[in-house]
């Protein structure tokens, strides 16, 4: 069995992990990049639409173009990676030793590494996850995979559609069906309020009248060997479907676009410890986990909507990594936990020390009007005329502004309503 | 013309933009965060346009199609024109970023927006 020593693994070559091995490789680290597919380049490789890039570049790009960009750097750097090979298990040796396990077509192979990058992405939310019952005939795709058969492959799974689910996954998707030619019947929403971006319900929904039930959810699908109808409800208060209010809707496919969910049961079986608000890991300001040397970035740490901030997130792990390998370990300090305040649903990394810059990403719970996003221990405030949950919320802090809260044990974010 | 809501696409910030004709025929724009929604609202009202993305078939190349958008927005009433277009191609590997893939067609170009690598078949 091939057995090779580095300095960190990265495993998982979307956004987040090609961005983590192009910065271990120019901070001088020895790394290398496994990636389960027989392309690289995650979720971007396959979004046709614009989009991308327009905080890092500066330019808005397409997916597709995001990530060459990416690939052309990594080309010129010489960043040594694998393709086609499946991460199947990681053995904590010791805090500065891991072991990886990947089958690969040429065989097994252990890599010995002193740290590990973690940016297997996200995995997509399937029908028995969101209580749909009924037959199960062909015809459900999710949307990843929707897509990866129209815009990889050049194959439209269908004719006419429903979307289950309105956050810009869905609609992107419903806008990528309906150029297509297929007829997009609706997108069912549960929540009173759209989950995506307003400019997508305008360009994807509007565009193409498309309609959106709010307030809406999908209870049955029936067909005997292909998809013929999916059964809608309008649901209560409690987002409990309401007798009585069903409604068919005849379709040969079904979208499920229903969220996603940080990819993480391998680290889970060697005891990662999770929040269960952003169902991603528990981290310091390194995006370092309880697993000392184990950093995660990108949709495994927390679902984005932002590929600039993945992008941002896999650089910061790789810097961690070198501070960790430099010091044997990240060193010991007074953390201090960041706590979610009014209207905040989570907020990520969650210690900092306040002895660097930290960006802090949160999510509101609900929509709010003129409010004022704050965090009173360091006395920052922004003005916000809209804070929604589809949005995340960037907040970079200077090593000076959290100076002044150097007497204090905990830092927190929250959401309040503005004069 | 009287009043039309609008929601700015442009930026996240997601304005929302009401666009009144004058009596002297000139546009006025309120609700608007920045010019680029003043631009994009007159824009819209008069001659609305849109960015057309799609895939066209590759043969001979390591992906079967390359994905590919119009360089400039074209005017919606075009959208279907321009898919016609991209579904009635196909291409021989290799394509490169950034080249035209269909030319002047509603005033912009097709262009690749994914490279193609040629394969040699054995
Ligand atoms: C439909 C859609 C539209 C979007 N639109 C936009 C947009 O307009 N603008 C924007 O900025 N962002 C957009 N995003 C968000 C953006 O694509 C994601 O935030 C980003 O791709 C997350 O990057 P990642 O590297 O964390 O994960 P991914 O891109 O998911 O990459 C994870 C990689 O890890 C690999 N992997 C998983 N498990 C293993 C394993 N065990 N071993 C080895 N490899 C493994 C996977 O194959 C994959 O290549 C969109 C996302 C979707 C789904
Ligand atoms: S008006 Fe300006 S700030 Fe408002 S949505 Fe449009 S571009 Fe963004």
């Amino acid at each position: 069995m091939l057995e090779l020593n580095y300095d960190t693994v990265i495993i998982g070559a979307g956004p987040a992990g090609i961005a983590a091995a192009i910065k271990a490789n120019e901070l001088g680290l020895k790394a290398v990049l496994v990636e389960n597919r027989d392309l690289l380049g995650g979720i971007p490789l396959q979004c046709v639409h614009p989009g991308f890039g327009l905080h890092y570049f500066k330019e808005d790009l397409t997916g597709t173009e995001f990530i060459y960009r990416f690939f052309d750097k990594m080309e010129k750097l010489g960043v040594e990676h694998l393709l086609k090979s499946h991460v199947h298990s990681i053995e904590p040796v010791a805090h500065n030793e891991k072991v990886v396990n990947v089958i690969t077509p040429q065989g097994v192979m252990r890599l010995k590494t002193k740290t590990l990058i973690y940016t297997a992405g996200a995995r997509e939310r399937h029908v028995f996850e969101i209580n749909i019952v009924g037959d199960r005939p062909a015809g459900i795709y999710t949307a990843g995979e929707a897509q990866t058969l129209m815009d990889i492959y050049g194959i439209i799974p269908g004719k006419e559609i429903v979307i289950i689910g309105s956050g810009d996954v869905g609609l992107i998707m419903a806008r990528r069906f309906a150029l297509e030619g297929a007829k997009v019947k609706a997108v069912i929403e549960l929540m009173h309020y759209p989950g995506g971006l307003m400019r997508n319900i305008v360009q994807c929904l509007q565009d193409y009248d498309i309609p959106l039930y709010l307030g809406h959810v999908a209870t049955k699908v029936v067909g005997k060997k292909r998809v013929e109808k999916v059964v809608v409800a309008k649901v209560d208060e409690k987002l409990k479907p309401i007798e009585g209010t069903e409604l068919e809707i005849p379709c040969d496919t079904i979208v499920l676009a229903a969220g996603l969910v940080p990819n993480l049961d391998m680290l889970e079986k060697i005891g990662l410890v999770i929040d269960p608000y952003t169902r991603g890991p528990v981290v310091n300001e390194f995006l370092e986990t309880n697993i000392p040397g184990v950093f995660v970035a990108g949709n495994a740490l927390v679902i984005n909507d932002l590929v600039d901030y993945v992008v941002e997130q896999g650089e910061l792990a790789a810097e961690g990594a070198r501070y960790f390998i430099e010091n044997d370990g990240i060193p010991t300090t007074d953390w201090k936990p960041v706590i979610r305040g009014r209207n905040i649903r989570f907020i990520v990394p969650h210690y900092v020390s306040g002895k660097r810059d930290v960006i802090l990403y949160a999510r509101v719970r609900q929509p709010e009007k003129n409010v004022v996003v704050a965090i009173p221990e360091v006395g920052w405030k922004m003005k916000q005329f809209n804070v929604r949950p589809a949005e995340m919320i960037r907040v970079k802090l200077t090593k000076r502004l959290l100076e002044r809260a150097a007497s204090v044990e905990k830092i927190s974010m929250e959401v309040i309503p503005g004069e | 013309m009287s009043e039309r809501e609008l929601t700015c696409i442009i930026c996240p910030a997601s304005c929302t933009l009401k666009v009144r004709t004058e009596p002297g025929g000139s546009l006025k724009v309120e609700g608007a965060l920045c010019p680029r929604g003043v631009d994009y609202a007159k824009q819209e009202v008069t001659d609305p346009r849109r960015i057309v993305m799609s895939v066209v078939k590759v043969v001979g190349g390591d992906l079967p199609t390359v994905s590919v958008k119009t360089n400039k927005p074209v005017p919606k009433k075009c959208i279907q024109e321009v898919m016609k277009a991209t579904a009635s191609i196909e291409l021989k590997a290799p394509v490169e970023i950034g080249q035209a893939v269909i030319k002047d067609i509603c005033g912009a170009d097709v262009v690749a927006t994914r490279r193609v690598k040629k394969v040699n078949s054995i």
